[in-house]
């Protein structure tokens, strides 16, 4: 169907019904935006909530999910893991690690739950193995980051030895069954 | 690596409601704990991801007969071949650093390693059938995670490098043929509906792709504030029988409305693609699917939809290189393709 202006594609198309009878408006890309209507959006939602971010830098801290009001210049502007600062993961809609939630937390509120369509907290499925891992990573964390020294002053001899750490701390990993177990003793899974 | 050309999950024609939804997909995104995401993850640190999650991925309480693919080896044509089966996305097809992806035997698991997350994997079924693709997918999730950390927070649930899947880190998607919708002008309209039904409507090859074939990938955008059973009943039983029931009134009232026109284009797409001496992929996938649409119609007898569904697959400018066992031009490919498709039609 052509635009009613033009010879080119109608891709807005607008029916109304006034005193009984029917109005029907079809409008090209151009005449829709002339007319102010909406165009339908195909942008992946990344690419908006990047967008939203740069545009609301303000609204990190947003009163309306935290329930308390923080001046923004007190906001956190890196993650003290990764070093990931606002301004990249404004730039790119990314996170640098997992602790990003945290660091970040006042700023992603807000944008989580507008992306999200309301939803603020996770309801679906929990890892087994969520409450007994917290040891685990901190200690998997320090190996990589030495392992990771290690490589850039190529001491391989060193690098060989925490690789073998890292697979040993994967293998002494408890087993599913023995995890079933411990999931059955607590109802709700443990934080990070 | 050894990839043979041979029918694919997603285009058997057997899945419930199959006229409407070619094939359906889960996927889950998970992180390791302990790891900064890939995209600030050292060239070190990918290594290992790959080490660990091959160590684990390759085992049979993961899936049977998997097998493991290093992207950064593969030739650009191995690459595309597993991008046009559906098997990586086109931008971890795309990148530069340390990925690998494992495949089932049958293709209908795949594992990618160090895409936008550390692990993002997927479950594809023949027609709509998400109860059973979910629950392939989770069992799988269950064999992994029993065997490594995830990143989880109690409040987020799964953390994931874009804040836009964290919680369940879940997407259900369908491949949905809509050509009529497309004829009568009135995608748009499942376009917008689409978005404010928080749903994504996205190309052939999913984000950042065009639509090709009247083919679009429909899903949902919401991960985070519901199960993963309640997203994947509001997707499968409230919005998906919808679209489907839209296509087919669609198609009926192209039948009404006016049968000879609906005869002539699905005559005349078939015409050609039995006597044409060239052929572009979009054209050929444009034809195949007013053929495809014929068919279903009733409008056409006597050609086989396997084969057509086999054709959107073979067609394709990697497979059509594996075929011809050499590198083909873009003239040597549009003839390579139209000898193909006559030879599978017998024009």
């Amino acid at each position: 169907m052509n635009c009613d202006f033009c010879n080119k594609p109608a891709v807005v198309h607008e029916v109304t019904v006034k005193n009984g009878e029917k109005h029907e408006v079809h409008l090209c890309e151009e005449h829709a935006a002339e007319a102010g209507l909406n165009m339908p959006g195909s942008k992946p939602i990344n690419e908006l909530l990047t967008k939203f971010v740069i545009s609301h830098p303000s609204s990190s801290g947003s009163a309306a999910t935290s329930g308390a009001s923080r001046p923004a210049k007190s906001a956190r502007r890196h993650c003290a893991t990764c070093g990931l600062g606002l301004d990249e993961f404004r730039r790119t809609g990314l996170l640098g690690c997992p602790d990003c939630y945290e660091s970040f937390c006042s700023q992603l509120e807000p944008l989580i739950e507008r992306a999200q369509n309301g939803g603020v907290s996770h309801l679906g499925k929990t890892p087994r193995r969520a409450g007994t891992s917290i040891d685990r990573q901190l200690h998997r964390r320090r190996l990589i980051k030495e392992l990771d020294h290690a490589v850039n002053a190529e001491q391989y001899e060193r690098a060989a030895q925490l690789r073998d750490q890292l697979q040993s701390l994967e293998s002494d990993s408890p087993s599913p069954d023995e995890d079933h177990e411990r999931a059955g003793e607590s109802s709700s899974p443990k934080p990070e | 690596m050894e990839l043979r050309e041979r029918p694919h999950p997603w285009n058997d024609h057997n899945g419930p409601h199959d006229d409407v939804i070619m094939s359906c997909r889960v996927r889950l995104a998970r992180n390791l704990a302990g790891f900064p995401f890939v995209n600030r993850a050292s060239s070190t640190q990918c290594h290992e991801m790959l080490r660990m999650a091959r160590r684990i991925v390759l085992t049979d309480d993961v899936a049977p007969g998997m097998i493991w693919v290093d992207i950064n080896s593969a030739t650009s044509r191995d690459r595309a071949l597993l991008m046009e089966r559906h098997l990586i996305s086109k931008n971890f097809s795309e990148s530069s650093h340390a990925r690998a992806v494992a495949i089932s035997g049958d293709e209908s698991l795949s594992v990618m390693v160090n895409e936008e997350d550390h692990l993002r994997m997927q479950l594809l079924r023949p027609g709509l059938q998400l109860e059973d693709a979910f629950g392939r997918i989770n069992a799988v999730d269950d064999a992994i995670e029993a065997r490594l950390d995830y990143a989880f927070s109690s409040r987020w649930g799964y953390l994931t490098a874009c804040p836009t899947n964290v919680g369940t880190g879940i997407r259900f998607s369908v491949m949905a043929h809509l050509p009529a919708l497309k004829i009568t002008g009135e995608i748009d309209r499942v376009k917008r509906a689409a978005k404010d039904l928080n749903l994504a409507v996205r190309g052939y090859y999913g984000e950042g792709t065009d639509s090709a074939g009247d083919f679009y990938q429909i899903s949902n955008q919401i991960t985070l504030g519901r199960s993963e059973t309640e997203l994947r009943d509001e997707f499968q039983k409230q919005i998906l029988p919808h679209i489907i029931q839209y296509e087919q009134e669609s198609r009926q009232v192209l039948v009404d409305r006016n049968p000879i026109l609906l005869d002539d284009r699905v005559h005349r797409a078939l015409a050609v693609l039995k006597t044409a001496r060239l052929l572009g992929v979009e054209e050929a996938m444009k034809l195949l699917s007013r053929v495809r649409l014929g068919l279903y119609l009733r409008r056409i007898a006597d050609v086989d939809l396997d084969a057509i569904n086999r054709l959107f697959l073979q067609i394709q400018p990697a497979h059509l290189q594996l075929h011809a066992e050499s590198r083909l031009s873009n003239e040597e490919m549009r003839q390579a393709r139209a000898d193909l498709v006559r030879s599978t039609l017998g024009g």
